[in-house]
């Protein structure tokens, strides 16, 4: 039997007879069309599935559809606005940050919540804020890389917008 | 030919940003109006007969459309399961392979059935309600017992296990060697079965035009037109009427190279149903049925003189074939031929047995043969070290084949195009501070602190290959074709035969075609992966052959290209061809460069009015390009690990690696290929494993829960460094560099290892080293040695 599910995908509200069996991955993917969101497993081990859920990282693997009733998910198309990139997706492209890019839209969705909770991380705390994700291919040091270098770019932008800056002190 | 801008140049890769955005096209992306999924029943037993299938609650379920057993494949799907001959042993035996199971399953996935049904889940639903009756036979694990006459057999038709004997080189040809040894050393190796596991798993859409009979499968594929060749046979299609499409692919690493069940079946379905049918892999499936790498015993003898002298070796490898020969499974008689490393031997002798199994069949994975001949080579090296008290680097400077020696003849009759194996070696022990290193270890030794130093002067031959050499390449010539068009207003676009799932090609390729041709980057195009496009035949990537051999046929493609542009542009400039200067993209009179034609001028006019006489319209090329033989890239990797002996747990303090592929066309990839090339090593040294139940065959690790893929947290900084020398076997001067950082990585990671718990009387250590198990083997060593624990090894200083 179907359920009703209303909620927010990248800014669009939408409302959709899912059955309640449906994993929100799933859900992005089939129903909503978008397949930027990957799945790379069945435990809920490697990440691919990663978007934000109310501003928080979550395998949407691991939520059926009707879970996120009324939530506001983000999903890797959601970052860029039209060609331009988000800062991260330009940092992995600037950096060498994937190479089958299979992994890259959970490895950016769980950078966008990392640098959310901490703007300046550290390589280990990168490493550890990425610990949900598996890559096969770039054995992960150009990916610590390219969130470091988003971090001091996004850094940079929010100092240079600052009301003490634009004062010219 | 134009001044070089481009190869060699840090060019940002332009597949990036689709794949950034979410907008690559994988295979599960793709949909067909009114397909039906697909979900096959696989045997719960490694080894069973099938008494019954029941399938009347499958059939009566929603939304079924149809179950299918093998019965319904007969007549639609011909032939059995190809595996490449590459040579003749002395004892051969192939079990046939039918896409799915009839009689009896041989491993624990083998396909029994499938469902076809309108969504994936009632397909799913109904595949729980296919009833099978099973008798369980004895499986076949243990390598050695399965080779004992009264061991159980992987077919119950088989006379005996082995799947074939072949001795290389036999053991009386060594004798010199081992008679005048002052000093024997000898080891068992083992590589443990590890799961390719690319992060996008295998997936199959298949459709079929039942009027125009004609069938398009897209996949997860590192070679479609190999997947054309078989499928559209196995079919009785020609393959004028079968198209394979493979897109983007998130990963192979040698496991989307040979055609899988699910590559028949699916297809054979579409044509059998009349509607599209697509099939997307379980990552338990994955792990239970994609093709596994590895899965050896290794036993090596080292003969040599006191003073460190190599004389010879003696290696037989037993390979776990699994229940049927991997299409490319005797390609793993590499680990055989390659076993003699960088080093002089008087001689090699070298055996390789394949043993049928109850497991998953074996095939390549990065590296195939490669990282398992560096293996034993480089810790048979650090073994004998130990043994006469010499450092391992002073050894391996005293075997190296020198710079002057190249193109050296190896033991095996492989000529090793160029290499200077002391350079990259030096500069990896400069980073590294190699002898500060062995200071810091005998320091911390004396403070109960257990820092390991190992070293892998690892080689490779890759860019497979010379039709001329087809005894190295699995009986098959894998030469490589290219298409060049230049288009009336300039623009090219370039079909490959070889396959990018990562490695950049769309990027690196059209590097190469816009120096060739002098042509602005942005005007050219990369395209692949469709066997409608191109040239007739593709021979895929693998085997770190795209650029030597691929970029090759590009290079000679775009070439021709050039030669027919000359002709038409001294006919423009109304001068001789010989005095026609090609530059930076224009071709002028010699002397007159102001008056000149760009390539784009040319190319409008290829297709215009006014052609010499007898040329013809048209501004293309093909080229097909057989390589005169193998590209050998050779680098030095130095591991610096500290292993708490009480944990058994392995920290690493330090990786270096100095590589060398000869000239290179676009750093940031081949660091790229580099650095997730050496953390599968790392992750083959430490973490992975294909556990099965020895007894009942069951596999243990069937999840990523239970098969450790490392993350982030895991993974050391790695330093990495080049040299260049460049091969003479191609125009390009390239090499390869997928395979590398693997082949060269794991025995660095264990050299490091063992030389860390030296101390402790160890020799040896095996893969994975996860700490229950080294902490076990410390445990066991001071148990043994409690007394001499202080004076058992020392440092080599
Ligand atoms: S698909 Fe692997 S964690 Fe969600
Ligand atoms: S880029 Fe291929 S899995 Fe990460």
């Amino acid at each position: 039997m179907k359920r009703k599910v209303a909620l927010t995908v990248n800014g669009s509200r939408r409302e959709d007879e899912v059955e309640p069996r449906l994993l929100l991955v799933h859900y992005l993917r089939d129903v909503a069309g978008l397949t930027g969101t990957h799945i790379g497993c069945d435990t809920s081990q490697c990440g691919a599935c990663t978007v934000l859920v109310d501003g928080k990282a979550v395998k949407s693997c691991t939520l059926f559809a009707v879970q996120a009733q009324d939530a506001e998910v983000e999903t890797i198309e959601g970052l860029a606005t039209g060609d331009q990139l988000h800062p991260l997706q330009q940092a992995f492209w600037d950096n060498h940050g994937l190479q089958c890019g299979y992994c890259t839209p959970g490895f950016i969705m769980a950078g966008v919540y990392l640098l959310s909770q901490n703007p300046n991380p550290t390589d280990d705390e990168i490493r550890k804020g990425l610990e949900g994700n598996l890559c096969r291919c770039t054995g992960y040091v150009n990916i610590i890389k390219s969130v470091k270098d988003a971090a001091q770019k996004m850094g940079a932008a929010k100092g240079a917008g600052t009301p003490v800056a634009a004062g010219g002190e | 030919m134009a001044v070089t801008q481009l190869i060699g140049a840090k060019i940002h890769r332009r597949e990036d940003p689709r794949l950034v955005s979410g907008h690559g096209r994988y295979i599960d992306d793709l949909n067909r109006p009114g397909q039906v999924y697909a979900t096959f029943v696989r045997s719960p037993y490694a080894h069973a007969k099938i008494q019954k299938i029941d399938l009347t609650e499958a059939k009566a379920a929603a939304g079924v459309r149809a179950v299918y057993t093998a019965k319904d494949f007969q007549g639609q799907v011909a032939g059995t399961h190809p595996t490449v001959a590459a040579f003749a042993p002395e004892k051969k035996t192939v079990p046939d392979r039918f896409p799915i199971a009839s009689g009896e399953a041989a491993y624990q996935g083998e396909i029994v059935a499938v469902v076809l049904a309108d969504t994936k889940s009632a397909a799913d639903d109904a595949a729980n309600l296919v009833q099978v009756d099973y008798d369980v036979l004895p499986a076949v694990g243990d390598l050695e017992k399965a080779l004992e006459p009264n061991s159980p057999k992987a077919h119950t038709d088989l006379a005996d296990n082995l799947g074939w004997d072949m001795t290389l080189v036999p053991w009386e040809a060594t004798d010199s060697a081992f008679g005048s040894a002052e000093v024997v050393v000898k080891e068992r190796i083992l590589q443990q079965r590890l799961a390719p596991t690319p992060m996008e798993t295998r997936g199959v859409l298949a459709e079929y035009d039942t009027f125009d009979k004609r069938l398009t499968i897209w996949m997860s594929n590192q070679n479609p037109h190999f997947i054309r060749l078989f499928v559209g046979g196995a079919l009785s299609l020609p393959e004028s009427s079968v198209r394979v499409i493979s897109q983007d692919v998130g990963g192979g690493f040698g496991s989307k190279i040979s055609p899988y069940p699910e590559d028949y079946l699916v297809p054979a379905m579409a044509r059998m149903g009349g509607r599209p049918v697509k099939w997307i892999e379980t990552r338990t499936e994955s792990i239970q049925n994609t093709t596994h790498g590895r899965g050896q015993i290794f036993d090596v003898e080292v003969a040599a003189k006191k003073d460190g002298t190599l004389l010879g070796m003696r290696l037989t490898q037993y390979l776990d074939l699994g229940a049927y020969h991997g299409t490319f499974g005797a390609f793993q008689a590499c680990a055989c031929v390659m076993a003699g490393g960088a080093y002089h031997w008087q001689g090699i002798s070298a055996r390789t047995v394949g043993v049928l199994t109850n497991k998953v069949p074996t095939d390549p994975y990065r590296g195939a043969g490669r990282p398992e001949a560096t293996h034993l080579v480089e810790r048979m090296l650090d073994r004998l070290a130990q043994e006469i008290g010499m450092d391992p680097i002073e050894l391996r400077r005293k075997n190296f084949i020198q710079a002057s020696e190249f193109p050296y003849t190896q033991n095996f009759g492989l000529v090793i195009d160029s290499g200077d194996y002391e350079k990259s070696l030096a500069k990896a022990m400069s980073i590294a501070g190699y002898d500060e290193l062995r200071k810091r270890q005998a320091d911390l030794r004396g403070k109960g602190r257990y820092l390991g130093i190992g070293v892998s002067t690892w080689i490779e031959l890759c860019g497979f290959g010379p039709s001329a050499l087809a005894g190295a390449t699995a009986g098959v010539a894998l030469v490589e074709s290219a298409q060049v068009r230049v288009h009336p207003t300039g623009s090219v676009a370039v079909y490959t035969g070889t396959h990018s799932h990562g490695q950049g090609h769309e990027t690196t390729f059209a590097q190469i075609v816009a120096d060739t041709l002098g042509v602005p980057y942005e005007q050219v195009e990369i395209r692949h992966g469709d066997t409608n496009e191109g040239p007739s035949f593709g021979y895929g990537t693998y085997g770190s052959r795209s650029l030597a051999v691929g970029g090759m046929a590009i290079h000679r493609a775009s070439q021709r290209v050039v030669d027919k542009a000359k002709k038409l542009a001294a006919h423009m400039l109304e001068a001789a061809e010989e005095d026609i200067v090609f530059d930076q993209g224009k071709f002028h009179v010699k002397g007159s460069p102001e008056k000149a034609k760009a390539m784009g001028e040319v190319a409008f006019a290829a297709y215009g009015a006014g052609l010499p006489e007898g040329m013809e319209h048209g501004l293309e090329a093909v080229a097909y390009f057989d390589p005169p033989n193998l590209v050998w890239p050779f680098g030095a990797h130095i591991a610096v690990v500290e292993v708490d002996p009480e944990t058994g747990s392995v920290k690493f303090e330090k990786y270096v690696a100095v590589d060398d592929c000869g000239n290179v066309i676009n750093p940031m990839v081949v660091e790229g290929q580099l650095h997730g090339g050496i953390v599968q090593g790392f992750s083959q040294a430490l973490f992975e494993d294909v556990a099965y139940d020895e007894a009942s065959g069951q596999l243990r690790t069937g999840t990523m829960l239970d098969y450790m893929v490392p993350t982030a947290v895991e993974i050391p900084d790695i330093q990495l460094d080049s040299t260049v020398t460049p091969t003479p076997v191609n125009d390009l001067g390239v090499k390869g560099i997928g395979e590398a950082g693997t082949i060269a990585a794991s025995v660095a990671v264990i050299n490091a290892i063992t030389d860390a718990v030296s101390p402790f009387g160890i020799t040896h250590v095996d893969m994975p080293a996860s700490p229950d198990r080294l902490w076990k083997q410390i445990k066991e060593a001071r148990g043994v040695s409690a007394t001499s624990a202080n004076g058992g090894g020392g440092a080599q200083a």
